[in-house]
């Protein structure tokens, strides 16, 4: 599992890239009300805000940490939001996406990632 | 702003033991919540919750012109109110827009005691410190903390405290020795709920707010909770469901104008409030049931079935007690018949909502039988 600095987590399973918030997003948000994902057939650019996620209080994009097409956004999230905050980075997942480059480049990994969380 | 430049309650040491998540709020660094807005809000509705809202502002007017010079600025009879009582009204600049909201009491024989919202605080008393005359006097209270307990568990937790607290009713005040100091105490507060908010000295106000929490029925609540509760119970929030452009009229808070002061016509913006009330305000406040989608929040259109913007969400949110998304917001009056389909458009989408009556969870206020 990867990490982008926007908390984002990446898992490749081939070209199929897994993406969803990390638990300390999650946590950061607190009580998770509204999960938007995004459709199969949209393509997406890494960077680019492709769901969102609500709290109580406000509402948050979630940037695409890899480039390609959705294959799947995780319906069960719009019935049961208070999955992202239960389980972020398994059953709370956003989308798969098919990508063209499984590359993790500009990810962080697990380590690395818990390092920068320390710095904030 | 930065951290640095955020006031300090002076609970702020407790919140920061009790594991509170910090933000600034009113210009204080303030609890939004400790164990989760959710809990917290279903915590408060369930059994009883206390909030440390010291950041608002409290203050007295003195002197024999006290109550005629208050009512120059708000459209309350404040000299009818009978001493042990307290009301809300509205602190009105000349053109009938809303200052602030306010709670303005006889707790004591001194005048009024008056308790004003966080970020307004500072331009209502100097607007009051520059424009009351005669023998009336502003004194600042800000050697003073304030807490609210709600919930329908506040009474009996109170009770246990101080027996005469049981009996006081909704909107009555008294200043009387809690927990062995000089408290201002009314019967009110800001969530639906029954409850006290309880102005201590700044010095006691940590060990007061220990003391209560030793009761189990109460837990720490934080401002996110504050907000989803009061939105819950219709109550407007200063700065973004009122302002000083709305008039009482387009607010829907036309209960705070007393009918001897509109016969009388004599408080600021008179003139603009009772043409509204003739003729119809241009716009009105509304609640909003939004029945499918993402939360509406402030800022989003509201739009008629045609499509056409009519109006805009001033706050919103998902209701924890309903399980759905509830606003409030303007429209023209046309549009704010009960049970009028109307359109809330979030990023974009519109999303099918229903013109509903306020308070969306019902108000559970102790009213005292009648003797």
């Amino acid at each position: 599992m990867h990490f982008s600095k926007d908390h984002e987590w990446v898992r490749f399973d081939g070209d199929v890239a897994t993406v969803g918030i990390s638990k300390h997003a999650a946590d950061a948000l607190g009580d998770v009300v509204f999960v938007e994902t995004p459709d199969a057939g949209k393509t997406v650019s890494k960077g680019d805000s492709f769901a969102v996620v609500e709290s109580v209080k406000a509402a948050s994009d979630v940037y695409a940490p890899v480039s390609g097409e959705v294959i799947e956004g995780n319906a069960a999230l719009a019935s049961a939001p208070e999955t992202v905050n239960a389980d972020p980075e398994g059953e709370g997942w956003f989308a798969k996406i098919k990508v063209s480059d499984a590359s993790t480049d500009g990810l962080m990994d697990r380590a690395a990632y818990d390092a920068f969380l320390a710095t904030l | 702003m930065t951290d640095e430049a955020l006031k300090t309650t002076p609970l702020n040491a407790a919140h920061r033991a009790a594991g509170a998540r910090m933000v600034g709020f009113g210009g204080y660094d303030m609890p939004v919540q400790y164990e989760g807005v959710l809990a917290e809000h279903r915590w408060t509705r369930e059994h009883a919750g206390l909030f440390d809202v010291s950041h608002m502002g409290q203050c007295k007017i003195t002197g024999e012109d006290a109550v005629a010079q208050f009512e120059r600025f708000v459209p309350g009879d404040y000299a009818i109110l009978k001493a042990g009582k307290q009301k809300y009204s509205l602190l009105l600049n000349a053109e009938g827009g809303i200052m602030d909201d306010l709670m303005a009491g006889k707790p004591d024989h001194d005048g009024l005691y008056v308790v004003v919202n966080a970020g307004n605080k500072d331009a209502d008393f100097a607007f009051l410190q520059d424009n009351l005359q005669g023998d009336a006097k502003l004194k600042i209270l800000d050697d003073r903390a304030l807490l609210a307990i709600q919930g329908p568990e506040a009474a009996e937790v109170m009770a246990a405290h101080e027996p005469l607290l049981a009996e006081i009713g909704f909107l009555e005040c008294a200043r009387l020795m809690l927990f062995g100091c000089d408290c201002f105490i009314s019967r009110s507060g800001y969530t639906g709920e029954d409850g006290y908010e309880i102005s201590v000295p700044a010095d006691q106000a940590e060990r007061v707010w220990n003391e209560i929490l030793k009761d189990a029925r109460v837990k720490p609540i934080g401002l996110g909770a504050r907000d989803s509760l009061r939105l819950e119970a219709g109550l407007p929030l200063h700065g973004h469901d009122i302002d000083a452009s709305t008039s009482p009229v387009e607010g829907a808070l036309t209960f705070a104008l007393s009918k001897s002061r509109k016969e009388r016509a004599d408080f600021n913006g008179a003139d603009r409030i009772l043409k509204e009330l003739a003729d119809g305000p241009s716009r009105v406040r509304i609640g909003l049931s939004v029945k499918e989608g993402a939360p509406a929040r402030e800022g989003a259109e509201i739009a008629d079935m045609n499509g056409n913007v009519i109006g805009a969400i001033t706050s919103g949110g998902p209701s924890p007690t309903l399980g759905r998304n509830i606003a409030m917001g303007y429209v023209p009056p046309k549009f704010a018949e009960l049970g009028t389909d109307l359109k809330v458009i979030v990023r974009g989408k519109p999303a099918a909502a229903e013109v509903v009556a306020t308070p969306f969870v019902a108000q559970r206020y102790y009213r005292k039988p009648k003797a």
